[in-house]
Parts: C-alpha cells; sequence; structure tokens
C-alpha cells in the first residue's frame, strides 16, 4: 500500500470513528445516566440522514440557505423530537429491567422504520454535497480527497469538543457525570432528574440525528442504515465501557481504523473483525476498557 | 482450652488487600478455632467486610494465606471452600425469596450432592438434601413456616433462614457477617442463644456491630481499625484495653 | 409432572394431531412453522426463563443447525434425518460451547451485547465468506426421511415435527425440575449465593447455554429442511430478538409460555400481514408488530401467561404473591 492510499484510508477511518463516536457517546450516556439500553438509537441516526433528504429542497426553495441552515434546522427538529420521545416513551423504561427495554425499544425501531415507509417510501435517496464543499484536495500527483468527507470529521470534532467542554466545565456537566456514576447520589442532592434526563436523552438524539444528516450525502440515505450503525456503536459502548464517554471516542477510532483497514486488505473477513476485536477486549476487561463517568 | 490447645479449624496469616492505593486490610492475622465464637468489631471502614470476604474467597488477596481445616485455600475459589466446609452468611439477605423456606434449604443441602447428570429426576424428592434441609431447619427454629414463600416472612425469620442455608451445607467453619442486622430485642436473644448452641461444633467468626450482643457471646474478640488490628483478646481484656476505649468504645458512649 | 402441565401437553397433543385431517394443506404448513418457532422458543426459555441469561444471539445457534443440514446433506446419498439431526445439533451445541464459553465471563448488558456480537459474526461469516453461499442463500435437493421412510410430505413432516416438540418439551420439563435445573433457578435468583453455597455456577450456566444452543440447532435443521433453503437472515438479530419477544409474550418462567408465545407471536404475524383486514396497510404489518410488542411488554411484564393471575388478584383484591409457578 503506497503512502497516499495509506493517507486516505488514515482520513477515511478517522471520518468513520468520529461519526460513530457521535452516535455512540449518546448510546453510552442515556446507558450510563438513565440505565437504559436503547435499540432503537441507531433509527434517529437514520431519522437525521432522511431529514437531511427531506429538508434540503425545502430550505433551498424557500429559505435560500443551503447546508448549513439544513444542519440547524434539522438539529432543532430533532431536539425537539427527542424530547417529545423521551416524555412520551423513555421514561417508561427507567425502572424496567434490561429485558423489557431492550425489547421495547425493538418495537419501537419496528415503528420508526414503518412510519418512516409511510412517509418517504423505501428508495435509496441521495443528499447532494453544496457547492462550497464540493471540491477535492490533492494528496499526491494521481490521489486526491474529498473535501466535504474533511468537512463531515471536522464538524464531528467540533461536537466533540463541544461536548467535552459542557461535561468537564459546567455545572450540568458535572451533573451528568456524577449521575452516570451513581444515580441515587445527585438525586439525594436535589438535581431535578426528570429535567437532567430528558435534556440528556433530547441531547444524544440530536447528536445522532446530525451525524446521520451530515453523513447524508457521502453514505446515500436508505432503509437499513440505522440498523448497521446501531449494533457495531453497541459494540463500541461495550469495548469503551457503559457511561465513560472517553472510552466510546477511543473504541470508535478503534473500529474505525478496524473497519476501514479491513475492508481494504482482508474484504472477506472485514465484517467478522470488528466483533473478533470486541470478544478480545472484553475477554481482557469484561467490563469494557474504562470506567463510567469518564 | 487455651488459645494454645484449641484445634484450628480456619486461619488467615497476613491478610493484606490494597484497592489501588488504599490498604483496606493490613497483614491481619486471624484465627477461627473449634467450639469458639471469635467476634471481629471495629468502627465503619476499619475493613471487617474486606476481611471476612477474604477468608470467604469473594475477594482475592493482595498477599497472605488463608488455611482451611489443614489446607491450603489462598487460590481456591469460593465454590471450593464451600466444598471444603465453610460456610458464610450475608449482611443483606440473600435468600431466594420466590421459593419456599424449605427449597431455599434444600437447595443449599443440594450443593453436597449435586449430581447435575441425574436428569430424570425431580430435585425435590432428592432425599438427602430434604432430610438435611429439614433438620437444619428444624435446629433454627423455622419448623412452622417450611412451606411458606420465604419472601414472606419477618424480617427475624429472614436473617435466621439466612444462617439456615448456610447451615444446611454441613459447614465446618461459619462466617457470620452481621446476623443481627435489623433485629429487635426478642430476635436478637433466639439469634444469640442460637449462635451458642453452635459453637460446639463448629469455628465460628462473627462480625457485629451489637456491643452488648458480641460481649455476650463471644469467646475472643479482634479490634480493627482502619485496616489493622489494634488488639486481640477475651472480652474482658478488650474492654478494659485502653486503646480500645479512646479508639472505638469510649467514643460510641 | 404437575396435573396443569400434563393436562396441557395431553391437549395440545390430541388437538394438534387432529390438525392434518381437519385443516388445509395451507394451515398444516402455518402450525408447522409455529411448532419450529415453538422449538426456538423453548430453547431460550431455559436460558433467560430459567437461568436469567439474557441472550441475544440465539439465532445464532438456529442458523448453524439450518446451514449444516444443507452443507452435510449435498455429499450424502441418502441424508436421514437419524443422522442429521444429531450433527446439526452438535454443531450448533459446538458454536454454543465456543459462544459461551468466552460470553459467560462477562454480566448483565454486557453479557447482552457480547452474544449479540458473536451472532453476528456468525453472520458475517455465512454472508460474507464462500461457507454460506452468499445472501441468496443455499438450496437443499434431498428430501427427508427418518429410518429409511419418507418425511418429506407436509402431514408426515408435520408429524415429525410436533414429536420433536413434544421430545423437547418433556426432556426440558424433566432438566427444569431436576437437580440441576433447581441450581438453574437458584442462579438466576442470586448468583452470589449459590457459589457461597458452593455451586460452581459458570459450569452449570455453560451448560445450560450448550443445551439451549443444542435445542436451537434443532429448530434450524426443521427449518432447513422445511423449506428447503437457508439463507444468511436465519442468523439475523431480527430473528434473536424475535424469540425474545416470543417468550416475554407467553411469560417467563413457564415451558408452556414459550410455546404460547410463540403462537402467539405466529398469530400476530399471520393478523398484521393479511390484507383482507389491513388491505393495502397490510404492508407496513411491522408497525402493528412493533405497537403490540411495546403494548405487551409494558402492560403484561408476566406474558400471556401471567393474564389468569391478573384477573385473579383483582378479583380477590389480593397482591400477587403466590408462590411462582415452579416449572
Amino acid at each position: 500500500m503506497d503512502f497516499s492510499t495509506f493517507l486516505i484510508q488514515t482520513l477515511n477511518s478517522v471520518q468513520y470513528g468520529l461519526l460513530l463516536f457521535l452516535v455512540a457517546a449518546g448510546l453510552t450516556l442515556i446507558f450510563g445516566i438513565m440505565g437504559v439500553i436503547n435499540l432503537a438509537h441507531g433509527s434517529f441516526y437514520m431519522m437525521g440522514s432522511y431529514l437531511a433528504f427531506a429538508l434540503s429542497p425545502v430550505v433551498a426553495s424557500t429559505l435560500g440557505g443551503g447546508l448549513i441552515t439544513t444542519l440547524i434546522i434539522g438539529l432543532i427538529i430533532a431536539i425537539i423530537l427527542g424530547y417529545i420521545l423521551e416524555w412520551m416513551f423513555y421514561s417508561y423504561l427507567y425502572e424496567r429491567d434490561h429485558l423489557q427495554q431492550v425489547l421495547m425499544t425493538y418495537g419501537l425501531i419496528l415503528v420508526i422504520e414503518e412510519i418512516r415507509s409511510l412517509l418517504v417510501g423505501d428508495d435509496v435517496h441521495g443528499v447532494p454535497i453544496p457547492d462550497w464543499l464540493s471540491s477535492s484536495i490533492k494528496l499526491s500527483d494521481v490521489m486526491t480527497y474529498p473535501v466535504y468527507r474533511l468537512f463531515i470529521s471536522g464538524v464531528c470534532i467540533l461536537l466533540a469538543l463541544g461536548m467535552f467542554l459542557v461535561l468537564s466545565k459546567t455545572k450540568l456537566g458535572m451533573m451528568i457525570r456524577a449521575g452516570s456514576v451513581n444515580r441515587e447520589m445527585i438525586q439525594s442532592l436535589g438535581v431535578n432528574i426528570k429535567f437532567l434526563y430528558r435534556i440528556v436523552f433530547a441531547a444524544g438524539i440530536a447528536i445522532a440525528a446530525l451525524a446521520g444528516m451530515v453523513a447524508a450525502p457521502v453514505s446515500s440515505v436508505y432503509p437499513g442504515m440505522g440498523q448497521g450503525v446501531l449494533i457495531i456503536c453497541f459494540v463500541i459502548v461495550v469495548i469503551g465501557g457503559i457511561g465513560s464517554i472517553k472510552g466510546a471516542l477511543i473504541a470508535s477510532l478503534f473500529i474505525g481504523f478496524i473497519d476501514t483497514f479491513g475492508k481494504v486488505l482482508l474484504p472477506e473477513v472485514a465484517g467478522v473483525l470488528v466483533y473478533v476485536f470486541m470478544a478480545a477486549i472484553l475477554l481482557w476487561k469484561p467490563s469494557g476498557l474504562f470506567k463510567a463517568g469518564s | 482450652m487455651t488459645q494454645d490447645q484449641a484445634k484450628y479449624l480456619m486461619r488467615g496469616v497476613k491478610l493484606t488487600k490494597r484497592w489501588g492505593g488504599l490498604v483496606a486490610v493490613n497483614e491481619v492475622d486471624i484465627d477461627l478455632a473449634l467450639g469458639q465464637i471469635h467476634a471481629v468489631i471495629g468502627t465503619n471502614g476499619a475493613g471487617k467486610s474486606t476481611l471476612i470476604n477474604l477468608l470467604s474467597g469473594e475477594l482475592p488477596l493482595s498477599s497472605g494465606t488463608v488455611e482451611l481445616l489443614g489446607s491450603d485455600v489462598t487460590e481456591k475459589s469460593q465454590p471450593m471452600r464451600a466444598h471444603l466446609g465453610l460456610g458464610k452468611s450475608y449482611q443483606r439477605n440473600t435468600i431466594f425469596p420466590e421459593l419456599t423456606v424449605l427449597e431455599n434449604c434444600r437447595l443449599s443441602a443440594q450443593s453436597r450432592i449435586q449430581k447435575p447428570w441425574h436428569f430424570w429426576q425431580d430435585g425435590q424428592r432428592c432425599k438427602v438434601s430434604h432430610q438435611r434441609a429439614i433438620q437444619t431447619l428444624e435446629k433454627t427454629g423455622l419448623s412452622t413456616v417450611i412451606h411458606r414463600q420465604a419472601g414472606l416472612l419477618s424480617h427475624g425469620q429472614k436473617r435466621q433462614l439466612e444462617v439456615a442455608m448456610c447451615l444446611a451445607t454441613e459447614p465446618k467453619v461459619l462466617l457470620l457477617d452481621e446476623p443481627l442486622a435489623g433485629m429487635g430485642a426478642d430476635e436478637t436473644d433466639r439469634m444469640l442463644n442460637f449462635l451458642i448452641s453452635l459453637r460446639a461444633d463448629h469455628a465460628i467468626m462473627l462480625v457485629e456491630h451489637d456491643m452488648d450482643a458480641v460481649f455476650k457471646v463471644a469467646d475472643v474478640i479482634t479490634v480493627m481499625v482502619n485496616g489493622s488490628v489494634i488488639t486481640k483478646g477475651s472480652p474482658d481484656e478488650v474492654r478494659n484495653n485502653p486503646e480500645v476505649q479512646s479508639a472505638y468504645l469510649g467514643e460510641s458512649e | 409432572m404437575k396435573k396443569s402441565q400434563l393436562f396441557f401437553l395431553s391437549f395440545l397433543t390430541i388437538v394438534l394431531m387432529a390438525l392434518p385431517f381437519l385443516g388445509s394443506e395451507y394451515s398444516v404448513d402455518w402450525m408447522t412453522k409455529t411448532l419450529i418457532y415453538g422449538i426456538f422458543a423453548l430453547s431460550l426459555e431455559l436460558l433467560v426463563g430459567t437461568t436469567g441469561l439474557v441472550c441475544f444471539g440465539q439465532a445464532a445457534f438456529f442458523g448453524i443447525g439450518a446451514y449444516a443440514v444443507v452443507k452435510i446433506s449435498a455429499d450424502l446419498i441418502t441424508p436421514d434425518a437419524i443422522y442429521l439431526l444429531p450433527i446439526s445439533m452438535i454443531l450448533a451445541g459446538v458454536f454454543a460451547l465456543f459462544v459461551g464459553a468466552l460470553s459467560l465471563r462477562t454480566k448483565g448488558v454486557y453479557f447482552i451485547m457480547v452474544t449479540l456480537a458473536f451472532a453476528q459474526m456468525a453472520y458475517y461469516v455465512i454472508h460474507d465468506t464462500p461457507i454460506g453461499g452468499g445472501t441468496d442463500g443455499i438450496y437443499l435437493y434431498n428430501k427427508p426421511s427418518l429410518f429409511g421412510w419418507s418425511i418429506s410430505s407436509s402431514v408426515e413432516f408435520y408429524l415429525f415435527t410436533l414429536g420433536c416438540l413434544l421430545f423437547v418439551f418433556i426432556l426440558l420439563g424433566l432438566i427444569t425440575h431436576s437437580r440441576f435445573g433447581r441450581a438453574l433457578t437458584g442462579i438466576r435468583i442470586n448468583e452470589l449465593r449459590m457459589r457461597a453455597i458452593g455451586y460452581q455456577t459458570y459450569n452449570y450456566k455453560l451448560m445450560a447455554f450448550v443445551i439451549s444452543g443444542m435445542i436451537a440447532g434443532l429448530a434450524g435443521y426443521l427449518f432447513a429442511v422445511k423449506d428447503g433453503f437457508v439463507n444468511p437472515e436465519l442468523l439475523s438479530w431480527h430473528l434473536s430478538g424475535a424469540v425474545l419477544i416470543m417468550i416475554i409474550l407467553g411469560g417467563l418462567g413457564h415451558l408452556r409460555g414459550a410455546f404460547i408465545g410463540a403462537f402467539a407471536f405466529a398469530l400476530l404475524e399471520e393478523f398484521f400481514r393479511s390484507e383482507a383486514i389491513f388491505g393495502s396497510f397490510a404492508k407496513y404489518w411491522h408497525l402493528g408488530l412493533g405497537l403490540s410488542i411495546i403494548f405487551c411488554v409494558a402492560f403484561l411484564p408476566r406474558g400471556l401467561f401471567g393474564i389468569p393471575s391478573i384477573w385473579q388478584s383483582k378479583l380477590m383484591g389480593t397482591k400477587n404473591a403466590s408462590v411462582e409457578d415452579q416449572e
């Protein structure tokens, strides 16, 4: 493999890993703080992509705006949706055992998939890359790399930084981190748990949806996209350690590399590699790499 | 009988447990002799629970050795130690609430004759475990409620069942972690008399917070503070020890 | 065996044996599929209901049993059930031994995720590598037979499947009541306590895992032979999810519940897919199914099997505190 191919694959790995991180971060927080296994999390990623697909023509014609406007509007919609879903559905899951959560969120996946099917059908769609991001930069004489993919990584890094800042520097972040380690403790400290949960939930879903929105132009928009991301994100959360953002980031990057390079070097076993990796990590550390709250 | 002549059924030598930089148990020696109730007391965080878990096998040692009935069990898991004759009862209730009192004890007794390959015979028809369970429950004073669902017992009865389950495996050494937790005065007396009746045939280690109870039944008392043993002796010796008085008894008065 | 279980079994046997003479070919076929689901659900019941191990990868053992029969019978001249069936079960059991030995080192939700991941591994091996024949699946060309007698007609195969179901039912009934099964129940309720008493709980759990995997493999064998076709979706996590739903739907902790749940699930599927009832909306049948699952888990935590006791406690005004029907 020559250097520029290696560089391209590395950039792809990082981009894929960061995208996965956005989805996995929400998942690990929801799990760590509320103790809820959310099988439907992948569906929110899918919803983001479909939102991008549905909104971009509307935004273009009525507001004259481009991608950024679409992202902002989509984010707002996703936050509202997340808030409503938490209130209507997820808040009932907190006291239930894991099996019930798994099944109820599995039912939710089915419902969301069919509603999507009803509203927008089952076709594969594309979302156009805006002009100002559609060029490529030169890496060598023959190889170029699409700017849009760098943009995706950029957005993810921004969001990740934002997350780290909120979690480590703000009071809200401190409550969230404390809550992921010991739920009862923060309750006794007088924190309004319901409200905290709702925020964490809406944020987790919104970030996953944003990841879907940003990824739509390169991965295209199709019915099964949520499932693939979901399973991988569960693997990431388990490897990284439930409730650990740092763990989710490191695991996401690892998986990004394994999956990307795997597909290039060993295409037949690429699908299996990720799971082999997970099995190996869990045998070494049965509770994942990092503890909750880190 | 003096300490030297006593037959030691379980010994812990220089038991140490470190959690990262924190030393929870620091080179503690403990001997459990047949016919003796050895109580371990100490303030909260003194390391008593950690000590009992090191002896039972639930926590791995950082250093030190454990000997049970003459053999070294330092590397042996908890189920293996149970087979060699170690029984433990827990501070919180670990009974099986959805099963009957009888089944709770029978399942305990069954661990001695597990025979998992006998899949055609109903476990509850196993005569040996059934007999042992009935006998243990009679000894513990729970004969009247053997068919009741364990979750419906009173707290005191649940604590009794907790000890009964431990006894059903016919252990020689008993590690009792706060068996009196949450009990009222009558229940406490009943339990203490019961422990005294067990004394002759077992080596008993008792971790307890109830000082009156401890001084009533213990033959030997070990006092722990911050993971180390500060003194060990008969109840009178301990009561009159100035260090103990200042570190523990004096403050709690 | 308890009176109620005996009654249930006899009732089931009589009704089901009468079916071929009363029902159409379609209904016999449908019932065969449901019986296979029943065996599949029973395999998971041993793990989840009795031992408390929530396995999210049961479809892998099902799929391996199915693929085993297709791959092996291609080389045999007269593939008789008498050796194909045990081989399928053993292969599924070997994979279960591998997965179980590794997964049982984890607990709680990590266990759920690890079992899912191992199933995904198996799925991708079948899906992506030449072993599995790819997404299109493989066809089975040989007709099944038992001891040389043909069991390839609908009715013959139906009766064979029914026989397998009864066998599994009785076997699991014996196992759950045996010392081994009682120990598994103890492990479910409080594993720590069981270890303190002297049970090597890891070994017990592993044994349950392997038995469960073998029975799932049996169901897979029947499925492959019935349709003469296997594809990678037999190992998908959707199927693992579906079988979990079946046992919750029926009611955890009861073998009868597993069968009832499988039957109810198959009915629900038929119902929501039926164009006669829903017209063109029937193609969105996942919606109805999803809502039913949510409803059932939310309001019937003890499944359909728990309905009589809910009524009973409502009528008597007493709290539901009966000694759990230890099956």
